[in-house]
């Protein structure tokens, strides 16, 4: 694989076989010393359009615990506040030779675009509000480690989709391994046409007992400027996730950052049901195996029960290309 | 009361042409036979049996052997030349050779320029400039509010008097009811066709492609048909009660096509026209963000296409027109959601729909010649007949000739052609404007008479 561009680039033993290798590395992130020289030599750039703190953050611990060389690049404050276009800029930051750009824009299909005009592996971390693999990814791996098995599991997908990558990457990423999919939110913040992505749609939460997991989505509060909802208060009437609408046995997730009081109630947030700070945990661990799929790929494996730990391996693995 | 010909070209030597067994098809005249045509002094000056005229001196000669079409040449009433302002996506230089390339001898230009086209002295200095630089006839809407604000009205009366056709807002709707309906009355004074973009602000705002399942994937905010589909039910309501001339302009989506007929069959003075993309080309490709496949308004789905190619048949849809909408290749290179909309069409539109229309037998290309012309009668224009006497404004194609879109390059100053890279059938090889040579195709060899 050469770039993670959407999930529509996976099938399901791609998205298995990064999942298991996020796993493998999740041992890494208990050492003492949380490093493996999988990719020494290598460099990765983070290219932000978009202020973002943990997925930037989580992609640069991913990358240096694989002993990249990293370099963050915020759009703001630079070139291209002076009018410089994307591919003036991905031009120009391209002759570093980065091995790998993670991308972020407020622009669907930028990732693609970049993907043409450099010979860097691209990683879409959120094109506008198309997709965010790496974050459907993590929630595919933080799901595995709760429930065990995705196949056949109801998730629900609460709150704001039209505005979502999130929930766009999380249907395709759900949808291949086997879990059934259903929207729910506001008329207004259901997108038209959505079902074809293979989902269903509901305007009320009263068949949210029967889902196994609830994924809520973070509610921004200019969407109710923007007249999407007549008021917060509305909407966390009907679609807050609570102690009332959530059942015991199902498990709570969401993206993050948390609107307490919004779409999770805080006593959800805090219950054993919610896995939150798991997703977080799982970011690293997810991008790690990510990032080593694109520049490691093509190379021998590492062996399985020893990450590359002994300097022989690590000199063998960490050849720049 | 209008005082200035409406049509402006540069003045270039008549042709001394002699199209020897050509196959004429000129729906008009219901003439579709081998003939020899003979053009001089700007004219037809002979319409004669095949093979029958021997070439005079000084005078030259298209072999036709029978095989290539003599048509009335193409009009376009619905073109970006960019000029003023923009000169970097085309002039009027460029934008004219790309028209007589793709067979046309004649286009109206959109107001949307910089200054915009809403004042006489701007409308006097463009046909100025298209008098010394187009290579075909090139008549003016200039806009109908001030800059194009919808506010004010502009001097229409004085505009028609120095040559205006008509007038549009054309990039942007008049979201006024108030605003359009005193132009409506205002056209008892003044006359000329107005022109109307259709679409509600509030309902498109923000969005960059026809709203629907592919939207919903891409997560790219959506137009929803009834943007374009309820001011034209509206538009067409004030024409009515005002009696007035309306054209709608790039019709997309089926609901609109029924707006067109409702009102046609209540006798509301009313006219239409539909763009080569819209009749070919769906939301599915807009699935790569190509964003040569973003366009106002946007390709809508496969149910809106055919009911788009059904109102060209039925003649609810009067005209084909191609919104040649050029931009530079470095506003293109970006994300889908910032991109301009608009895509080039002079050159492609009869080859387009010839391939993709008329090959599979969807439409008659009798049909087709007479959509693709009927633009200049809808402006109050002679509309193009191939008869002895008649001015000669003529494209010669081949029909039998394949090629792919762009890859010889373009006439055009800019390449954003939705059509890039397709096969087609169908090229026009020669195309007289007013009777001069306006385009020769690059391989077509014209012999001398010795």
């Amino acid at each position: 694989m050469r770039h993670l561009l959407s999930i529509d680039d996976l099938d399901r033993a791609g998205i298995e076989r990064i999942v298991s290798q996020a796993e493998r590395f999740s041992e890494v992130s208990d050492r003492e010393i949380k490093k493996v020289p999988a990719l020494r030599g290598r460099m990765v750039l983070n290219l932000f359009y978009e202020a973002s703190t943990r997925t930037r953050s989580s992609f640069e611990l991913a990358a240096k615990r694989l002993s990249a060389d990293v370099v963050n690049f915020a759009a703001s404050g630079s070139s291209v506040e002076k009018g410089e276009s994307l591919k003036d800029t991905v031009l120009t930051l391209s002759a570093h030779k980065p091995d790998a750009i993670v991308l972020r824009t407020p622009w669907a299909g930028a990732s693609e675009l970049v993907s043409r005009w450099c010979t860097a592996s691209i990683v879409n971390a959120g094109d506008g509000k198309r997709e965010h693999p790496t974050q459907a990814l993590l929630d595919v791996y933080t799901l595995r480690r709760t429930l065990g098995d995705i196949d056949g599991a109801s998730i629900w997908i609460v709150g704001d989709v039209a505005h979502s990558r999130v929930a766009r990457s999380n249907i395709l990423a759900f949808r291949r391994m086997g879990a059934k999919v259903t929207l729910a939110g506001p008329p207004t913040l259901i997108p038209r046409g959505i079902e074809a992505l293979g989902c269903e749609v509901r305007y009320s939460l009263e068949e949210l007992p029967s889902a196994d997991v609830v994924y809520a989505l973070r509610m921004q509060r200019e969407r109710m400027s923007e007249t999407w909802v007549p008021s917060m208060r509305e909407y966390a009437n009907w679609y807050q996730i609570n102690a009332r609408r959530l059942t015991p046995r199902q498990v709570l997730m969401h993206p993050g950052p948390v609107n307490r009081g919004v779409e999770l109630s805080g006593e959800v947030v805090d219950s054993p049901q919610a896995v939150i700070t798991a997703q977080v945990e799982a970011g690293v661990v997810v991008r790690m195996a990510v990032l080593y799929e694109l520049l490691a790929g093509a190379r021998p494996q590492l062996p399985q029960q020893d990450l590359g730990a002994r300097e022989g391996a690590a000199v063998r693995e960490g050849q720049p290309a | 009361m209008r005082t200035m010909a409406p049509l402006v070209k540069a003045d270039e030597p008549a042709a001394e042409l002699l199209l020897r067994d050509v196959h004429v098809l000129d729906p008009r005249t219901a003439l579709d036979a081998r003939r020899d045509v003979r053009v001089r002094g700007g004219r037809v000056v002979e319409l004669a049996e095949p093979a029958t005229v021997d070439p005079s001196a000084g005078e030259e000669v298209l072999e036709g052997d029978g095989r290539l079409r003599v048509l009335p040449a193409f009009f376009d009433p619905h073109v970006h030349l960019r000029t003023p302002g923009h000169e970097h996506k085309e002039d009027i230089g460029s934008g004219t050779r790309a028209a007589a390339a793709g067979g046309f001898a004649g286009v109206i230009a959109m107001p949307n320029t910089d200054p915009v086209l809403d004042s006489a002295p701007l409308l006097r200095s463009l046909r100025d400039a298209a008098a010394r630089e187009a290579h075909v006839s090139v008549g003016f809407l200039p806009a109908i509010t001030r800059g194009l604000e919808g506010e004010q009205l502009t001097e229409m009366a004085e505009l028609r008097q120095e040559g205006a056709l008509g007038f549009t807002d054309d990039g942007r709707p008049v979201q006024s009811a108030g605003v359009l309906r005193r132009a409506l009355q205002y056209q008892r004074l003044c006359g000329g066709v107005i022109a109307l973009h259709e679409e509600d602000p509030t309902l498109s705002r923000g969005g960059s492609m026809h709203e629907g399942a592919v939207s919903a994937a891409l997560g790219i905010a959506g137009i929803p048909t009834i943007s374009e589909s309820t001011m034209l039910a509206r538009d067409a309501a004030l024409a009515g009660y005002e009696d007035a001339r309306v054209h709608f302009q790039h019709l997309s989506c089926s609901a609109s096509v029924d707006a067109v007929a409702d009102g046609k069959a209540r006798g509301w003075r009313l006219s239409a026209e539909v763009s080569p993309h819209h009749l070919l080309l769906t939301e599915q490709d807009v699935r790569g963000m190509d964003t040569r496949m973003k366009m106002h308004p946007p390709l809508a789905t496969e149910a809106d296409r055919q009911a788009l190619i059904e109102g060209l048949r039925s003649g609810t849809i009067d005209c084909v027109a191609s919104d040649h909408a050029p931009h530079a290749r470095d506003e293109k290179e970006v994300p889908f959601e910032q991109a301009p909309m608009g895509t080039t069409g002079l050159e492609t539109a009869f080859a387009a729909l010839y391939t993709h229309l008329v090959l599979p037998g969807v439409i008659e290309l009798g049909l087709l010649v007479e959509r693709l012309s009927a633009g200049a009668p809808l402006f109050g224009l002679p509309a193009p007949v191939i008869a002895a006497g008649e001015p000669a404004d003529l494209a010669v194609v081949d029909l039998d000739a394949e090629w792919i879109a762009g890859e010889h390059g373009w006439e055009s100053r800019s390449e954003n052609c939705c059509f890039a890279g397709r096969p087609l059938r169908g090229r026009v090889v020669l195309t007289v404007a007013a009777g001069a040579l306006a385009f020769r195709g690059r391989t077509l060899a014209l012999a001398g008479a010795s």
